[in-house]
């Protein structure tokens, strides 16, 4: 399997509150929170990180899980997260400009 | 011979939320409505005016085929409709025009949509919610149709002032505060002229927004701008700032049918309305409250940038004022809870 690089569209605004991370798509403003994990995956993903090193250095070593299985469901949260057109994927990694976003601790 | 026709210019200066807006008529009888309609909100100070709106009256019917209301930008300038009007506003120039029939609720369709973009960009807000004062303080009551914005504001007692019982306007400012230990004094927007493109005022926000990408256009000469203030005297980095937020009275009125208070105070909480069997206030999280309060946010742009600015005061929102929710029943005790 070829890796996956992750990175937030420029088109979303984001912001943790009480730990749950708060994106909204500024093209429909759709709002979104994340859960524990799914932070954890969106703040990993610089575009430069395949998911699979997200999932073995921030996921597993936090969390018991098995990795294989770990690496499936986050592909799949990331892979819904770019249908809804707030982050982007490649097999490649993602240059900056790309991953820019207007977000905020 | 033709006798030259005299056409006479009506100038109504309507100030809401501090950002006075000039609008001008050739009719008087529209002028005479608006200032019936704006009452307390109509200033005599027309050179304060932050923009101008010029009104071209047309007989009632359609305006445009628009069945909800449509705001977008084109070409610089912002482009409004709804089937009752048609306007148009160029935030460079600071002027625009709307084509409408006599009807009040088509200016007033105008005017919340105008403040809606200029907010946008100033850290501010409108939002489905009652408003009053109490005690100095500002406390918003939110909440779509039938959570009791109107109810609430009935059973107001005679030491509370109401902002509004429909639209409520939000705003966010800075307290200066000097790092010895002295009085606060506030930076509020409304006083900082430095002009942006798209409002023509520019708040002294420390936090970085991004430049607007209105392009440069050639304005015609305007009625004169009321004078600058020494940037200096505003220069963020002088100050800690504190930033918190203030509520303005409105005349968009709900079923009260009863114009707000021109005043404005500090906000000191928001409350998300629901009704039940007895009166409590319950606490939330500030992603919960983040959640409601932009589902209650009157925007309507379809402007990736300024969603994305109001996105992010409604986050300095939740973190800087209490927002809780209220259960009341109709009942004038509860305001034993607020204030």
């Amino acid at each position: 399997m070829s890796p996956l690089y992750l990175a937030h569209s420029k088109e979303i605004a984001a912001r943790v509150l009480d730990g749950e991370m708060m994106i909204m798509s500024a093209r429909d403003s759709t709002l979104f929170s994340l859960n524990e994990l799914g932070t954890i995956i969106w703040q990993a993903a610089d575009g430069a990180t395949s998911l699979e090193e997200i999932v073995a250095q921030k996921i597993c070593p936090e969390f018991d899980v098995e990795p294989t299985e770990a690496l499936k469901d986050a592909e799949a949260f990331v892979r819904e997260l770019a249908e809804h057109g707030i982050m982007l994927l490649s097999d490649q990694p993602i240059a900056p400009p790309a991953a820019a976003s207007k977000e905020r601790a | 011979m033709t006798l030259p026709t005299l056409i006479s210019i009506h100038d109504v200066t309507i100030n809401i939320g501090a950002m006075p807006i000039l609008v001008r008529t050739d009719s008087p009888e529209f002028a005479q409505m608006l200032e019936d309609r704006y009452g307390k909100f109509v200033t005599a100070d027309a050179a304060a005016a932050v923009m101008e709106l010029e009104i071209e009256l047309i007989p009632p019917g359609r305006v445009c085929d628009a069945e909800d209301v449509s705001v977008r930008r084109e070409a610089g300038r912002w482009v409004m409709e709804r089937g009752d009007f048609r306007a148009e506003w160029d935030p460079q120039c600071r002027r625009g025009w709307v084509r409408q029939s006599a009807s009040p609720y088509a200016i007033d369709g105008v005017l919340r949509i105008l403040h809606s973009l200029i907010l946008a960009r100033q850290g501010g807000f409108l939002a489905h919610a009652a408003s009053a004062v109490r005690n100095g303080r500002a406390f918003l009551f939110c909440g779509v149709s039938g959570a009791g914005k109107t109810t609430i504001s009935r059973l107001a007692p005679p030491d509370v002032v109401l902002l509004t019982d429909e639209i409520s306007y939000v705003r966010g400012f800075r307290i200066q505060d000097s790092g010895f230990g002295g009085p606060k004094s506030e930076v509020r927007s409304p006083h900082s002229q430095a002009r942006t493109p798209d409002s023509g005022i520019q708040i002294t926000d420390s936090e970085s927004r991004p430049p607007s990408s209105e392009p440069e256009t050639q304005c015609p000469a305007r009625s004169p701008q009321p004078p600058a203030p020494d940037p200096s005297s505003l220069a963020p980095d002088t100050w800690h700032l504190t930033p918190a937020f203030e509520a303005f009275g409105t005349p968009f009125a709900g079923e009260l049918a009863r114009v707000g208070e021109n005043l404005r105070a500090p906000l000191a909480a928001l409350y998300l309305l629901a009704q039940g069997p007895e009166n409590r206030i319950e606490p939330m999280s500030e992603a919960e409250a983040a959640r409601e309060l932009l589902q209650n946010i009157l925007f309507f742009a379809r402007d990736e940038e300024l969603v994305g600015m109001i996105f992010q005061t409604v986050c300095d929102f939740v973190r800087r004022v209490p927002v809780r929710r209220l259960v009341f029943t109709p009942d004038a005790r509860v305001w034993e809870l607020i204030g």
